[in-house]
């Protein structure tokens, strides 16, 4: 009964973190979905978030729930920002110029919080206060609730947005064939930047639940998160947006499992091989297209 | 004043010309033919009056409005559809779905449910599939629901590219009696086809394209009895 108490327990924690990671796997993949590039400055968005949240709650004493709404808005416009300014100009560029590009906007970005917030790490208490509950033997924490509430809510609003509504269609076509997209008369350029908005507003619901897990706040903190995240939407099939859901959540089971029974110290090893295992098996990843063409 | 009219168009790849000075003008209710063996410079054409591809110089001028510069986006809006080279369908969206994004820029809920009912009584198979997705469809049902897609923005133009190709001789018949009612319906076809003895047994014009220049135009029923186009197209 204990070991079972034990393996809920670390489910439930995994489910908690690999929210997180499908949160964020969701920008990745829909950002490489619709604008067929990896932007690894996705990652640092949630960095952005955290300290955005930061800066309102306990420097301009915002209530927490206007916060969060500031937040959200500010992450979106940032990443709104980033494509204008980094990626737009180089639309037909050749992906390599791209994916340089980004990691140079995760740099700057890392460098630029560095300058204002400096390398010295700030306590940030979590601003979710919900009281844990109690099923049986198991303690689940309010965070827990609140991560997998929002995650929830989050997955399934987004699923009906891209699946039940025009601009969801959209976005199917521009990621399918951006031509044919054009022929419809869909604006291309306005359909990567509300992706880019959504992927960036997500990145900071991500940020927001992160922090509240840490409670600290450091220039690269979205680095470790970013390439979770990262492998979770290659590992669900990069492009698929149920793909980089179930892959951040596989991900952050896996990775709880192994801390709680395997070891701590190899709980990212073995994470990171479980992506080499994944791509050895199905290149396309768990949910990736299988393209599908008929003459 | 023609409907549509090209004004020595010259489009580069890169270094590489592939237009070399094009023009032609469709009137309206017209089909007009732009035959031409693989490589000629067919598909580009089609591509550059639909903004997908930018000329080096040239015009276009649709209904007396140049549309040169005119962002592909904003096409079809203006009335004009483009039916691409190998359908390019959205091979994971239903039929339904890819006949609504061909409606993506009309508002009226009432008037596209019309379009829509004329659009399946046109093509009774995209009904029967309307729920499939249209990468499993046959190539055939692939380029109905292209051209149904098309037709789904009410355009007074369609531009169709390669409509029959690769499809067995049964329904390559099919799709031109489609054709021909579209035409029949009001809507002025601009044909782009390598089958040039079918494209001609429907156009009322065609010019003939080898490699990027126009060689030879005429009526329809002139040029499938000219000697040189029965040896180098109609393999006579
Ligand atoms: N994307 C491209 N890049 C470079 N050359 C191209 C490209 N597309 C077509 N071409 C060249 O332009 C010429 C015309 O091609 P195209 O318009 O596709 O001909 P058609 O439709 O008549 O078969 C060909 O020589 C082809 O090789
Ligand atoms: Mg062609």
């Amino acid at each position: 009964m204990a070991l079972l108490n034990g393996i809920l327990a670390q489910l439930l924690n995994g489910l908690r973190i690999g929210s997180i990671y499908a949160l964020i796997a969701l920008g990745y993949t829909m950002v490489y979905g619709i604008a067929k590039m990896i932007n690894f400055a996705h990652g640092d968005i949630i960095m952005v978030g955290a300290y955005a949240l930061y800066v309102f709650v306990s420097l301009l004493h915002v209530h927490p729930a206007l916060a969060v709404v500031l937040t959200i808005g500010f992450c979106a416009v940032m990443g709104i920002t980033i494509e204008k300014i980094a990626y737009k100009p180089l639309r037909n560029a050749q992906r390599l110029a791209v994916l340089i590009t980004a990691i140079g906007v995760s740099y700057l970005l890392q460098n630029l919080a560095l300058l204002i917030f400096k390398a010295t790490p700030i306590p940030f208490g979590s601003i979710i206060r919900v009281p844990s509950i109690t099923v049986g033997e198991i303690t689940i924490s309010g965070l827990t609730m609140v991560t997998l509430a929002v995650t929830a809510v989050v997955m399934v609003g987004l699923t009906l947005f891209v699946n039940h509504t025009k601009m969801g269609h959209s976005m199917l076509a521009v990621s399918e064939d951006q031509g044919a997209a054009k022929l419809m008369g869909i604006n291309v350029d306005r359909t990567i930047t509300i992706t880019f908005a959504i992927g960036s507003a997500l990145a900071a619901v991500a940020g927001i639940l992160y922090i509240s897990q840490y409670e600290s706040l450091l220039p690269t903190l979205g680095a470790l998160p970013g390439i979770k995240a990262f492998v979770a939407a290659v590992l669900g099939g990069i492009g698929s947006i149920p793909g980089a859901m179930i892959g951040g959540l596989v991900l952050g089971i896996i990775e709880s499992m192994s801390k709680a029974y395997i070891s701590t110290q190899l709980a990212d090893a073995i994470v990171f091989s479980m992506l080499v295992v994944v791509l050895l098996l199905k290149p396309s990843g768990i949910l990736g297209k299988l393209s599908i063409e008929k003459v | 004043m023609a409907m549509l009219e090209v004004n020595d168009l010259k489009v580069y790849y890169g270094v590489i010309q592939a237009i070399k000075g094009v023009s032609f003008q469709v009137n309206e209710g017209e089909v007009i033919a732009l035959i031409g063996a693989n490589g000629a410079g067919k598909t580009t054409i089609l591509h550059t009056i639909t903004g997908l591809l930018s000329p080096h110089s040239g015009s276009v001028v649709f209904e007396g409005t140049d549309i040169t510069k005119v962002p592909a986006h904003k096409i079809v809006s203006l009335g004009m559809a483009h039916v691409p080279e190998g359908r390019r369908v959205f091979a994971q969206l239903s039929v339904l779905q890819n006949l609504m994004l061909g409606a993506f820029t009309r508002t009226d809920k009432n008037e596209i449910q019309e379009s829509l009912e004329e659009v399946y009584k046109r093509f009774p198979r995209l009904a029967e599939r309307k729920n499939q997705i249209a990468g499993t469809l046959s190539g055939g049902e692939q380029q109905m629901l292209a051209m149904g897609r098309a037709l789904m923005s009410k355009p007074r133009i369609i531009l169709m590219d390669e409509p029959s190709m690769g499809l067995s001789p049964i329904l390559v018949n099919e799709i031109f009696d489609i054709i021909q009612s579209v035409s029949a319906g009001g809507t002025t076809v601009l044909l782009v086809e390598q089958n040039a003895k079918k494209a001609l047994s429907i156009a009322d014009r065609a010019y003939v394209l080898e490699t990027g220049k126009i060689v030879l135009e005429g009526e329809a029923s002139v040029l499938m009895n000219d000697d040189s186009i029965k040896k180098a197209y109609l393999g006579e």
